[in-house]
């Protein structure tokens, strides 16, 4: 087993999340997070989705996705070339006593505190999936009362655009 | 080049998009399903929803549809009546409708269409489009829906049909806005009928089809992720030449890819041209003419032992249109195991998808085929032709000493292959045969001999019972010509016979020879070898020497139909030839045929195709050295 990191452009109509989320349970392909949202185009969507598969799987995998006709392009970010973030919202416990330790690892993972009541604190991060495991590791002696996660986004590095290509691609062979 | 670009090149780029979107726009598509002369514009024309479908499915070129009015879709029945160029023929169940198109799509190569009003309308559909994703018909399913304000609130007769289709449709479309109609059909019908054929199902909201709107044709399509690719890689082309012209045990495994294409004839010059033997799967049959000497018949579970034996020792399998599907590969770890693979398919994710392939051809098989034989026939010129002599040595010893064949059943009842292969002699290969599901299936496929592509129609891959009657109308009425030979079973005729009402009332004068052996055949076959003969909810009580619930004889007189039956082997020919020689109602003739007997030769599911039986219990003697 693997993980693989795929940009999936597809055209911004509705339904298309569950066409894609659809054919990865109904082709027992595993997500293990998805992410979606509007691009510098209108037209187009972007959903990242981080898959476990083989790697002969996840040729099927794309081949699939491809035959769903609102799928316009697809690309795996391989980490090396590539920018992964995640946003964590996450609720500690933290009154007199504990706040500055807590604010102490805030400092150190570089996170924000967005919320602040006498007997807990809501803390903002971003990075990447393993600095936000050592952020939560870090925080758990304090007391986590709730996690929120989104899923993987990623960029390729570099200037190329994949969304600008995919555009006229997608135009030129229409 | 990296940095903040200049609010020149941002302007740039703008206006580039702008240019590409216009381009986008205006691109003017027609939907038409076959190449036509310059389509003249039509429109803007002020109509109904309703009538902007009519005129849609005018234009896009349908001639049929066959479906049922119901509530949601009643706007659309009324401007239907008027039309000139659109037949609509009324079905009795909408399963019946959408076989009907599917079979009418077989046998004319045409998208089949087919209507249905909301809810349970829309959901009897299920089957019959999940049996055209699978078989790769080019079917388009227009079905009502409640009106828009009603979407989601659990309204009468209301399914979310577009949900439910999602997995069995190659694609399919909600239309709320009357605006979107036309451009919605034609892209539905382009989509059915290009790359890969399949279902595309069109729901349309009563309201949408109720308010006024404007019609005009041709219309742009706009499908930016949809680009099938037909044209091959010529590398890849050299490639397979190169392992074609240099193979010592080749075989050309067909699959009905060929028959969607439209490649039949090329491929019988490929066929002609490599010298190698070729298996036509059950998809494929009439692919290439079965009298062809190369053609070693049907491979699978219950395929041909030459055939089966050929790409077990095969060098190099070439598959054309063909999935590796299970019931041909048997157990595949164990498929054609000495074979290098050349896969052509014009669906990019069926290569590797169950065999990885050596050399992957993804194309159109008329262009696969096309680009090829000119490159083979350079291979030849430079190198020879290869030498595949010991190769057909060993080809004819197997067909020498395994040709088709059944047993005479032991009760002294009539035996089914007797029957089908008497009809397929006695009918002949312009004929169109369209069978149900079960051993009649497989004794139709065996011991008919097909001499041309869209003469054989059955469900292949979804396996659908009672697909025989309603599939056999639709060919019937896109070959109004041809003799159209429904081969069922008991069990499957017992599924959708309502539609014999169909074609007796609408002229569609089918003959049906129902394979009488008063089970569910196949199954029983399967509780004779693997559930020590305990046949447990297999009798139906309809052959000989049962009370005959129903007597299907008087069940075709109800119909309007002429009912006759059969009980013995003396009879079979005469009432054959009656059949063939009416031509003005359907045709029902009850074969009661022996429960016994079984279609072999046999691979069991799951099971190494080497271990195929001939007949029960005795397995070929292979060459043990290898």
């Amino acid at each position: 087993m693997s993980r693989h990191t795929l940009s999936v452009l597809v055209e911004n109509k509705p339904g298309v999340l569950t066409r894609v989320a659809g054919l990865f349970a109904r082709r027992a392909f595993n997500i293990h997070s998805l992410a979606v949202g509007p691009t510098e185009h209108e037209e187009i969507s972007r959903i990242t989705v981080v898959v476990d598969v083989e790697e002969h799987p996840l040729e099927q995998v794309t081949k699939q996705l491809n035959k769903l006709i609102h799928v316009i392009k697809i690309v795996e970010l391989e980490p090396e070339s590539s920018v992964h973030r995640e946003l964590l919202l996450v609720k500690v416990r933290a009154d007199a006593a504990t706040r500055t330790g807590v604010l102490e690892v805030v400092e150190m993972f570089r996170a924000r505190v967005v919320d602040v009541v006498p007997e807990s604190v809501v803390i903002e991060a971003t990075g990447p999936a393993a600095k936000l495991d050592s952020l939560l590791a870090a925080l758990e002696p304090y007391g986590v009362r709730e996690i929120v996660k989104s899923g993987t986004l990623a960029i390729g590095r570099g200037a190329r655009s994949i969304t600008d290509r995919a555009f006229e691609r997608a135009v030129r062979s229409a | 080049m990296t940095g903040t670009p200049t609010p020149a090149q941002i302007a740039a780029r703008a206006e580039a998009r702008d240019q590409v979107r216009t381009e986008l726009r205006s691109r003017v598509v027609s939907g038409r399903t076959e190449p036509e002369a310059a389509t003249p514009r039509v429109g803007p024309e002020d109509v109904t929803g309703a009538q902007s479908i009519v005129r849609s499915l005018e234009e896009v070129g349908v001639d049929t549809v066959f479906g049922i009015p119901g509530g949601a879709i009643l706007p659309l029945y009324d401007p239907l009546m008027d039309s000139a160029k659109l037949r609509h023929i009324l079905v009795r169940h909408e399963q019946g409708g959408g076989h009907a198109a599917s079979g009418y799509a077989h046998a004319t190569g045409r998208v089949g269409v087919t209507m249905a009003t909301s809810g349970p309308g829309a959901t009897n559909l299920v089957t019959p489009i999940a049996d055209a994703h699978m078989d790769s018909i080019p079917l388009v399913a227009i079905t009502g829906q409640v009106a828009s304000s009603s979407i989601g609130t659990d309204a009468f007769q209301e399914a979310d049909i577009v949900g439910i289709t999602l997995p069995i449709t190659k694609h399919n479309f909600l239309v709320t806005d009357p605006a979107d109609i036309p451009r919605t059909i034609a892209e539905a019908f382009h989509i059915a009928s290009t790359g890969r054929p399949g279902p595309v199902l069109v729901d349309i909201s009563k309201s949408a089809m109720q308010s006024r709107t404007t019609f005009s044709w041709p219309q742009d399509l706009q499908l930016p992720g949809y680009h099938p690719v037909t044209k091959p890689h010529s590398k890849q082309i050299r490639e397979a030449a190169k392992l074609l012209a240099t193979a010592k045990r080749p075989v050309l495994y067909v699959g009905g890819g060929v028959i969607r294409s439209g490649a039949a004839d090329l491929l019988r010059q490929l066929v002609d041209l490599s010298g190698a033997p070729v298996v036509t799967t059950l998809m494929a049959r009439g692919a290439v003419p079965d009298s062809h000497p190369q053609h070693l018949g049907m491979p699978g579970m219950h395929g041909t032992v030459p055939a089966v034996a050929a790409l077990q020792k095969a060098d190099l399998v070439f598959a054309l249109g063909a999935r590796f599907d299970d019931r041909v590969t048997g157990k595949l770890s164990s498929f054609a195991p000495l074979a290098a693979i050349i896969h052509a398919d014009i669906d990019p994710a069926e290569i590797g998808k169950n065999r990885e392939a050596d050399v992957p051809i993804v194309g159109d098989l008329r262009e696969v085929i096309g680009d090829l034989l000119p490159e083979l026939a350079r291979e030849h010129e430079a190198h020879g032709k290869p030498d595949v002599e010991g190769w057909w040595h060993q080809l004819d010893e197997w067909r020498r000493t395994y040709p088709r064949g059944y047993t005479q059943p032991e009760d002294g009842h009539l035996s089914p292959q007797h029957v089908i292969q008497r009809l397929g002699e006695m009918t002949g290969p312009d004929g169109i045969y369209v069978a149900g599901v079960g051993q009649h299936q497989m004794w139709a496929a065996q011991f008919i001999s097909y001499e041309r592509p869209n003469t054989w129609i059955n469900s292949g891959g979804l396996g659908t019972m009672g697909y025989s009657v309603p599939a056999a109308m639709g060919a019937k009425v896109g070959q109004p010509d041809r003799t159209v030979w429904a081969i069922d079973g008991d069990g499957c005729f017992q599924m959708t016979n309502q539609e014999l009402a169909t074609c007796a009332i609408n002229d569609i004068p089918i003959k049906v020879a129902v394979i009488n052996n008063s089970s569910l055949g196949m199954v029983r076959q399967w509780q004779t070898l693997f559930y020590e003969s305990r046949y447990s909810n297999t009798d139906l009580h309809t052959g000989h020497g049962t009370r005959r619930i129903p007597d299907f004889v008087k069940l075709a007189d109800a119909y309007g139909c002429e009912g006759i039956r059969v009980e013995h082997a003396s009879e079979v020919d005469a009432a054959i030839k009656r059949a063939n020689e009416i031509d003005d109602r359907p045709v029902v003739v009850d074969f009661t045929v022996s429960r016994d007997a079984m279609v072999w030769p046999m691979v069991a599911a799951g099971v190494s195709n080497d271990d195929i039986q001939y007949a029960r219990g005795i397995s070929p003697a292979w060459d043990r050295e290898d």
